[in-house]
């Protein structure tokens, strides 16, 4: 069961249109839609609802002047650091000043849709414009800022170090300096935000359905919003079609104001996001340039690496610097450098807020340390290959301690690996080594190709903890639930794969149930590849648990010692002896003392049925009624997975038009729970990291307007876009937890620009600095 | 300002549906709002995703693109009328489970009714016509591997080695143009 590519039970329900996704809810809610702002910067003179007021079906206008105490206040900044020492968020509607194109300005409520949006389209907002920062260059040189209060624009200026690495470099026998650029993307989910919510007034309760890679955490900010108990909220994340990192930022405006006018208009409101204001109102990530200075020696090992990277955060922080601080620790990947040292500026643009995307910061470094290794090779005439394994982490080493702080807070030590088998495989995989001959035939024929390889580590499953609970049912059916939210990753399956293996029960037995606070509370989120470590874990804990009552229950019924018993096929049997058996389900019966009998099972456990001890309480001291278990898992550190990738390319003598010939990866995230959905996560992975490399690109103009805010212009690939992944896998266990496994959703999409571009580079002969890279960018650079 | 509505009647998965709709009514939403078929999903409102493709009279369009008015007494399949009446899955959908062809099953609906069709004008597509036929629908997923596989798991002119081989085996060759081998 657990390790098998099983096809995934949440399919059937999805495959018929049955899925239930936010905006398949509440269909009699009324529909709330946005007034944004068209400007990047401006002075909001005045608003004018006049004219939306004779909209037939409008039922409120709100503005900023409307939200009352907490709900007014500014966003929460949602993870703190010290090196953040300008942080600033944005209001839910936007008070006095707007700082970039899509910021909320005046929230619309109507019958429907459609109605809301013609009462928003008339609205007359005036703006004064104010000056426009855009580009990270235009943000260092602080010509204009973005906060009056924030000055040079830096939000953040933050050091990692270890060792003297300008000493190093200075005193190296060979020096390299060089720059990289990389451009913004995004997430990109196919179905964007939302949120509904109910207010029942009788009850004085809350229920909000929302898009959210975390239900928990939007309840308790809700929570603390509306002034409401925790325990009066419920969140829900129903169906989530794709969450790739925006949805675990929270709360959105959004998901402060639907509710907070629900409970106002004391009627179910819903606002689903459309694709425009996805693109300018939810988030980006990636944007980032970086300085690179290196000394190495004689065999390209690296004895200081010095990067100082400029990182673009948008207008706004609410996500802390949690991308940079991952680029300039994840940055180091599966070397052991002589010495490092990272330096970040994070700065303010007048551009949508960067938050983490599938990879979160770890893209922008790996491809500065991948491109650093093919610099390396390149300028002493070395295999690139040998030059990362000259550099690489033995599998001696571990645990192998980085000497820096990663982003959870704790020292960046690697649990386990083996990064030179990593390297052979990916080596054998694309046949590195025959390569030469391959290239003589294209080059023969007037074809240009070229090869290029990357490598990675990934922390996952970041703590701080996950619980699952499990229960058995009195008709043997087993409900798992655990805290966080799925987007597609087949949490239902392989959840319940683990809790089947561990209880010995029908996997058709197992339900599981994610990201709804009725069912468990307390939960992180869904981010940072921590879902199957995280909760996977947890939820095996919590099935040890109820497994060892269980055992005790059935053990006193059969008359055995609880260590002679198994569990198979939802039966408990005296090992030796299957005669000797009970199924759970009675166990389950017989775990709750019961004084009334609702059906013919129930029968068994009342209290002239059971037979149990006169002297004894029912249920003794420490115990609880029912099967059920709850665990919860919560990790010293993270642990660390890794990769190889490696590509052929094609360009065009002509066109300059680029192709990828072969795409080979070698992943390794310890045992896997199910092969099929890890190759799934990695195909996913790498076409979004394809995407990144040679189409994707928020195409900003100097005033703040982003030009391609569509998917016409936006060039996300279809299926003619994307080659074969080819897949070979590696299972180091992690040693940090009791399922060995580590975490996989981000892995495909990290080294997918440094492969590319080293591939580029070989096939062109010149140096490939900035991606995503075009045709049309490739045409410029050969008449360079 | 009242805005005019008007009675929409059609056929949809068999069964004769109406309600009444302004004439700006997308047939995405008259579908997902109006009728409560809420399968059929929507992406981008503007042509390019295709999750919101339903079959009309047997072809595949974009329901976010067409207006509700304009189909009126005509037949539309949605995903929801893919199964048979019994709830056993259609081939295509089958092929979808087995090849582990969708994640978050968002983009889903609109490939399930596209391949259906596909399917049915071309029972052996080879690849370059399953990526041809598929191209206009985007998904941010699977990154379309098993997709492919799927397709063409079905398609009666790949052969078996060809389909374990995976999607895509080593002579063909996405994008346009040559093979390395
Ligand atoms: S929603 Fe119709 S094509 Fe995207
Ligand atoms: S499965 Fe999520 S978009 Fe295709």
């Amino acid at each position: 069961m657990f390790g098998e590519p099983i096809v995934r039970v949440e399919d059937p329900r999805l495959l018929t249109g049955q899925g239930r996704y936010l905006d398949d809810l509440g269909r009699g809610a009324l529909a709330a839609a946005f007034v944004r702002s068209p400007y990047a910067h401006a002075r909001i003179t005045g608003i004018d609802v006049d004219g939306a007021l004779d909209v037939d079906g409008l039922v409120a206008v709100y503005t900023w002047e409307d939200l009352p105490g907490r709900v007014g206040e500014p966003l929460p900044l949602l993870i703190p650091h010290p090196a953040l020492t300008h942080g600033r968020t944005a209001y839910p509607l936007a008070r006095d000043v707007v700082r970039h194109v899509g910021e909320p300005v005046v929230m619309v409520v109507a019958r429907d849709r459609y109605l809301a949006e013609d009462a928003a389209g008339r609205i007359q907002v005036t703006y004064q414009p104010l000056p426009v920062v855009v580009g990270i260059e235009k943000s260092a040189s602080a010509e204009y800022l973005v906060h009056d209060d924030v000055p040079g624009n830096v939000g953040a200026f933050l050091v990692q170090e270890v060792g003297d690495a300008p000493a190093a470099i200075d005193a190296a026998p060979h020096v390299l300096e060089f720059r990289l650029d990389i451009e913004r993307s995004a997430s990109m989910p196919l179905e964007g935000r939302g949120v509904y919510a109910r207010w029942d007034a009788d009850d004085e309760s809350l229920r909000v359905y929302s898009s959210t890679q975390t239900s928990t955490s939007v309840r308790m900010a809700i929570a603390a919003k509306l002034g409401l108990p925790p325990a009066k909220v419920e969140v829900i994340a129903p169906d989530v079609g794709g969450g790739f990192g925006v949805k675990i930022v929270h709360p959105w405006p959004e998901e402060v104001l639907v509710p907070w006018a629900a409970r106002l208009l004391n009627q179910e409101v819903k606002w689903a996001e459309d694709r425009r204001e996805h693109f300018v109102s939810s988030a980006h990530e990636r944007g980032q340039v970086q300085f690179v200075r290196v000394g190495f020696d004689d065999e390209g090992r690296v004895l200081g690496l010095d990067v100082k990277i400029l990182h673009d955060h948008g207008a706004y922080t609410p996500y802390g610097i949690i991308i940079p601080i991952i680029t300039s620790t994840q940055l180091l990947g599966p070397y052991k450098l002589g010495a490092y040292r990272a330096e970040v500026t994070s700065l303010y643009t007048n551009t949508l807020i960067v938050t983490p995307y599938r990879g979160a910061g770890r893209p922008q470094g790996v491809f500065c340390m991948e491109r650093t290794m093919d610099r390396i090779a390149a300028h002493l005439h070395l295999d690139r290959i040998d030059v990362r394994a000259a550099n690489l982490i033995q599998p001696d080493e571990f645990p192998y301690d980085q000497g820096l702080i990663f982003q959870d807070g704790r020292p960046l030590i690697y649990d386990s690996g083996d990064y030179p088998a990593l390297l052979r495989k990916a080596r054998d995989l694309i046949g590195w080594d025959s390569f030469g001959s391959l290239r003589a035939v294209a080059t023969a024929e007037g074809r240009r190709i070229g090869i290029g390889f990357a490598c990675y580590v990934e922390g996952t499953g970041v703590g701080p903890y996950e619980g699952g609970h499990v229960e058995v049912d009195s008709s043997g059916r087993v409900h798992v639930s655990t805290g966080l939210t799925s987007q597609g990753q087949g949490h239902q399956t392989v959840f319940a794969q683990i809790a089947a293996a561990e209880l010995g029960v029908p996997i058709s037995d197992v339900q599981v149930t994610t990201g709804d606070t009725r069912r468990f509370g307390y939960a992180v989120g869904t981010f940072a590849s921590r879902a199957a470590v995280m909760s996977g874990n947890a939820i095996a804990l919590a099935c040890r648990r109820l497994k060892e009552k269980a055992l005790r229950i059935a053990a006193e019924a059969l008359e055995a010692d609880p260590r002679d018993l198994e569990i198979a096929d939802g039966q408990v049997y005296v090992r030796g002896n299957p005669s000797a058996s009970i199924p759970l389900r009675t166990v389950a019966v017989l775990s709750n003392p019961l004084r009334y009998a609702f059906d013919e099972e129930a029968q068994r456990a009342t209290q002239f049925a059971t037979g149990s001890s006169p002297d004894e309480p029912p249920i003794a001291p420490g115990e609880e009624p029912g099967l059920e278990g709850k665990d919860y898992y919560s990790p010293v550190r993270s642990t660390f997975a890794a990769g190889a990738h490696a590509a052929i390319v094609e360009t065009d003598p002509d066109t300059a038009e680029i192709r990828i010939l072969r795409y080979a990866v070698v992943h390794d995230c310890g045992r896997l729970i199910n092969p099929r959905i890890v190759e799934g996560q990695i195909h996913g992975g790498v076409a979004q990291g394809i995407a990144g490399a040679l189409y994707e690109k928020m195409e900003y103009d100097s005033d703040g307007q982003l030009l391609n805010a569509s998917f016409m212009d936006f060039l996300m690939p279809y299926a003619t876009e994307i080659p074969r992944i080819e897949i070979d896998h590696l299972e180091t266990p992690s040693p940090l937890n009791p399922l060995g496994i580590k975490g996989a959703g981000e892995a495909g999409v990290i080294p997918v620009s440094a492969v590319i571009a080293s591939a580029i580079e070989d096939a062109e002969g010149f140096e490939i600095s900035a991606m995503p890279i075009s045709p049309d960018d490739l045409f410029r650079l050969r008449r360079h | 300002m009242n805005e005019r509505v008007y009675e929409i009647g059609l056929t949809v998965n068999g069964v004769p549906r109406s309600a009444t709709a302004p004439a700006r009514r997308l047939l995405s939403d008259f579908l997902r709002h109006d009728l409560g078929l809420t399968g059929t999903h929507v992406g981008c409102e503007h042509g390019v995703c295709g999750c919101c493709t339903v079959l009309l009279d047997g072809d595949p369009v974009r329901s976010c693109l067409t207006f509700a008015i304009t189909v009126e007494g005509r037949e539309v399949t949605t995903v929801e009328g893919l199964a048979d009446p019994d709830g056993t899955l259609s081939p295509v959908q089958q092929a979808f489970q087995d090849s582990h062809g969708l994640q978050c099953g968002f983009c889903t609906p609109g490939f399930l009714c596209t391949v259906t069709a596909l399917l049915r004008d071309n029972p052996a597509p080879t690849e370059a016509e399953v990526l041809e036929g598929i191209s206009g629908n985007l998904c941010r997923c699977t990154g379309y591997q098993n997709i492919i596989k799927a397709v063409l798991s079905l398609s009666r002119g790949v052969s078996r080695t060809a389909q374990e081989n995976g999607a895509g085996n080593a002579t063909t060759q996405r994008g346009s143009g040559d093979h390395v081998r």
